[in-house]
């Protein structure tokens, strides 16, 4: 059979050039992303990773709020100088819970992974409301607000709800709970639980008082607590050096 | 009585093209602004004055919504209708819808920018509107490929002509990727606070797959559109090589949705997907070059317009940046040139040199030809255009050269090491050595910026020109009818 092409078929046909864009245009994506979600090897087994607890939720909101992904990322790269100057490489499994990813792809400032107890509480209120008394050389933004502004706790719960619908294990009904207990452990579990979770937030902040001032709970307790648990989850010397090779 | 002498008026609707090519000139404006600010603040830091509507992370999404949706977003509005109402020779198939999809469009530019500096944002780039935000934009952005495609099928001659192609390309991607990337659970009906559907890893793909070909299809295929167009009515030459606008055209539409994800290189995602990216990343070169060479050469035999036109130079510069931001940008998908350029300036830079060099050059360009035809009269002054020109060049050089050394010194910092093999420099110290050339990028925004000033300007005393010279033809014939 002699199939004699001509292009001009399609110029002449504005169906058939719309049907043959979007062929064209969706085999990319499906090809990239989609297997993504069912590989297995994806995302690494790692024990450790958990859910944000209610008040590192709420600082998280407020870190994507005020737009910090612009300047600092969330992800070290498996280089000599990120080892020294951050610590272990990201993994994928650190980030399995974070809706949205805040990866970021600018370092204005430097990289966020692993900031978790670097610095004390102290450190990180005074660096937010004053950078340059801490860092002479920084440019960042003085960030005041955060400390007199109360947080918002109303709808924490809310917000924990929609967390669970696209897919981060919070617990809403007992068998959930005890599913998470046999996940997560005994002590994790609860602060999981959405029933919990003003009750969970306000202990946390009372008990951690990260903004340094027992009055109230600030927008700063809860960033700061955030702050605080990034990059503290996987216990790295439980892993010997290429135990995440495979996955890369 | 009306007097119009352009039988286009009737004909077509060139109404909504007007108040698109204006918008489109006083977002550039507000967006351009907003950029020299934020780029200022990074150079001194006390602009963000403590307050946190004007603080660096809120702003920056005011400026890339407002230059690539409203600037940006408004040209090619604009542009479309304009050509592929003059293409298939027929009127948009309904005012009403056309009229909606700009007062749409420029509602979800303002609610946007003050949705970012009230504290909304879905944390990711190029895509921060907040769902009821994008839920407008899928219904505006419908509207335009039913108005977009209905005018094509009410063509009057078999031919589409190659612009429409890419715009309708651009329209369908846009569609795809806007859709996919904005996927969301809102906290409840009544809060602008939504949650992503994917996380982590899935989510940063989905994201950069939007992000590049925001660039790709957003940035690129429209204005290739837009060349495809008034690069040939302006040099009053026929396109170079209606092949290679085939070839070019599939290939690139086709190559562009696999790069995003070398914007992920060295990241927690798979090796495979990044390194598959990257590979698409330098084929990606053949096409971009191909509409790059098709559009230069369209010129040849008509050289001597470089000198003597403006407005041609505009073209010309823009398919110069064209080449040179889609050679640098493969060589930046390249995993060894990557981790050094990666997280720092250099991709600022590169990011500029596409989207003033070209996108705004064209767009310049394209504005320049259309809106004296829109108005029926001739541009209020060709002394501000060449203005322009010079502005605007010596503009895009100082930002991108600025970059190129900021981003190439902190990624040399941060791996240098001293000789007992710790890190030679801190962080700090990286930073600041930024500070000169974070000061050159924000004068280099502010040539560019003050270049775009001029040409609104210019635009609105033409416009004010058109009405003068309108009024004087009325009074003469309404003199004419008296004696008679």
């Amino acid at each position: 059979m002699n199939f004699n092409f001509k292009h001009e078929w399609i110029e002449t046909n504005i169906g058939l050039m719309a049907v043959l864009t979007m062929l064209a245009i969706s085999v990319g994506g499906l090809v990239e992303i989609a297997p993504l979600f069912f590989i297995d090897k994806t995302i690494e087994k790692v024990e450790g990773v958990r859910p944000y607890t209610p008040l590192e939720q709420r600082g998280r909101d407020i870190y994507v709020r005020e737009g910090c992904y612009l300047c600092h990322s969330q992800m070290i790269r498996p280089f000599r100088d990120e080892k020294l100057r951050y610590g272990h490489y990201s993994l994928a499994a650190e980030s399995q819970y974070d809706h949205p990813f805040q990866w970021g792809s600018k370092r204005t400032g430097p990289d966020l992974a692993r900031v978790g107890g670097k610095y004390s509480n102290e450190w990180h209120v005074q660096h937010m409301v004053a950078p340059r008394s801490m860092v002479p050389e920084s440019v960042m933004p003085n960030y005041p607000w955060l400390l007199s502004t109360p947080l918002d706790i109303s709808d924490t719960a809310d917000r924990m709800k929609a967390l669970r619908k696209v897919g981060v294990p919070y617990s809403l009904t007992q068998e959930e709970y005890k599913a998470n207990v046999v996940k997560f452990g005994e002590t994790v579990a609860p602060l999981l639980h959405i029933p919990d979770a003003q009750k969970n937030l306000l202990e946390q902040a009372n008990f951690g008082n990260y903004d340094g001032d027992r009055s109230g709970i600030s927008e700063m307790d809860a960033l700061v607590a955030y702050l605080q648990v990034l990059g503290t989850m996987v216990d790295f010397s439980k892993y010997n050096d290429d135990a995440f090779v495979d996955n890369r | 009585m009306a007097v119009t002498t352009y039988s286009g008026a009737e004909q077509y609707n060139f109404d909504i093209v007007k108040k698109f090519a204006v918008m489109s000139l006083i977002w550039a404006v507000v967006g351009m602004f907003v950029g020299v600010y934020i780029a200022s603040e990074l150079a001194w830091p006390f602009l963000n004055f403590d307050s946190p509507y004007f603080s660096f992370g809120r702003f920056r999404p005011v400026h890339t919504s407002a230059v690539i949706f409203g600037f940006g977003g408004s040209a090619l509005f604009a542009t479309s209708y304009y050509v592929v109402q003059r293409t298939c020779q027929t009127r948009l198939i309904s005012d009403g819808m056309a009229s909606f999809t700009f007062w749409g469009w420029q509602t979800i530019i303002v609610t946007a920018a003050l949705s970012y500096v009230m504290g909304y944002s879905q944390g990711r780039e190029y895509a921060e509107m907040e769902w009821p935000i994008d839920l407008l934009i899928e219904v505006v952005w419908v509207t335009y490929l039913i108005l977009f495609v209905g005018t094509i099928m009410r063509r009057k001659q078999p031919h589409i002509y190659v612009a429409n192609w890419f715009y309708l390309a651009f329209i369908l991607a846009t569609a795809l990727l806007h859709t996919f990337n904005n996927l969301a659970m809102p906290v409840d009906l009544f809060s602008m606070k939504s949650y992503s559907l994917f996380a982590g890893t899935q989510d940063a793909m989905t994201q950069w797959w939007y992000g590049h070909n925001a660039v790709g299809f957003f940035l690129t295929a429209a204005f290739l559109g837009m060349m495809y167009y008034f690069v040939p009515k302006q040099a009053g030459r026929p396109i170079y090589s209606y092949r290679l606008s085939i070839v070019h055209f599939w290939a690139l539409g086709f190559m562009y949705m696999w790069v995003g994800a070398h914007h992920l290189h060295w990241t927690a995602l798979p090796d495979w997907t990044s390194s598959l990216a990257a590979a698409f990343s330098i084929l990606l070169l053949m096409p971009s070059w191909g509409g790059m060479i098709n559009g230069i050469m369209t010129l040849s035999g008509a050289w001597d317009k470089m000198r003597t036109d403006p407005i041609m130079r505009f073209m010309i510069v823009a398919l110069s940046f064209y080449g040179m931001s889609t050679f640098e940008g493969p060589m930046m998908s390249l995993k060894e040139v990557n981790a050094l350029s990666h997280y720092t300036d250099w991709t600022v830079g590169h990011v500029h040199s596409g989207a003033l060099g070209w996108v705004a050059m064209i767009s310049f360009g394209s504005l320049y030809h259309m809106i004296p035809k829109l108005w029926d009269t001739k541009m209020y002054s060709q002394k501000l255009i060449e203005w322009h020109f010079w502005l605007a060049t010596i503009g895009i050089v100082l930002y991108i050269v600025a970059m190129w050394i900021s981003g190439i010194t902190q990624g040399l910092m941060w791996r240098s090491f001293d000789e007992f093999g710790n890190l030679q420099y801190s962080f700090a110290e990286s930073v600041a050595a930024m500070m000169p050339f974070y000061a050159m990028r924000a004068i280099g925004g502010m040539f560019f910026l003050s270049g775009a000033v001029l040409m609104l300007f210019n635009s609105l005393m033409t416009i004010r020109q058109a009405k003068q010279e309108n009024a004087v033809l009325e009074a003469k014939l309404a003199a004419k009818l008296a004696r008679a």
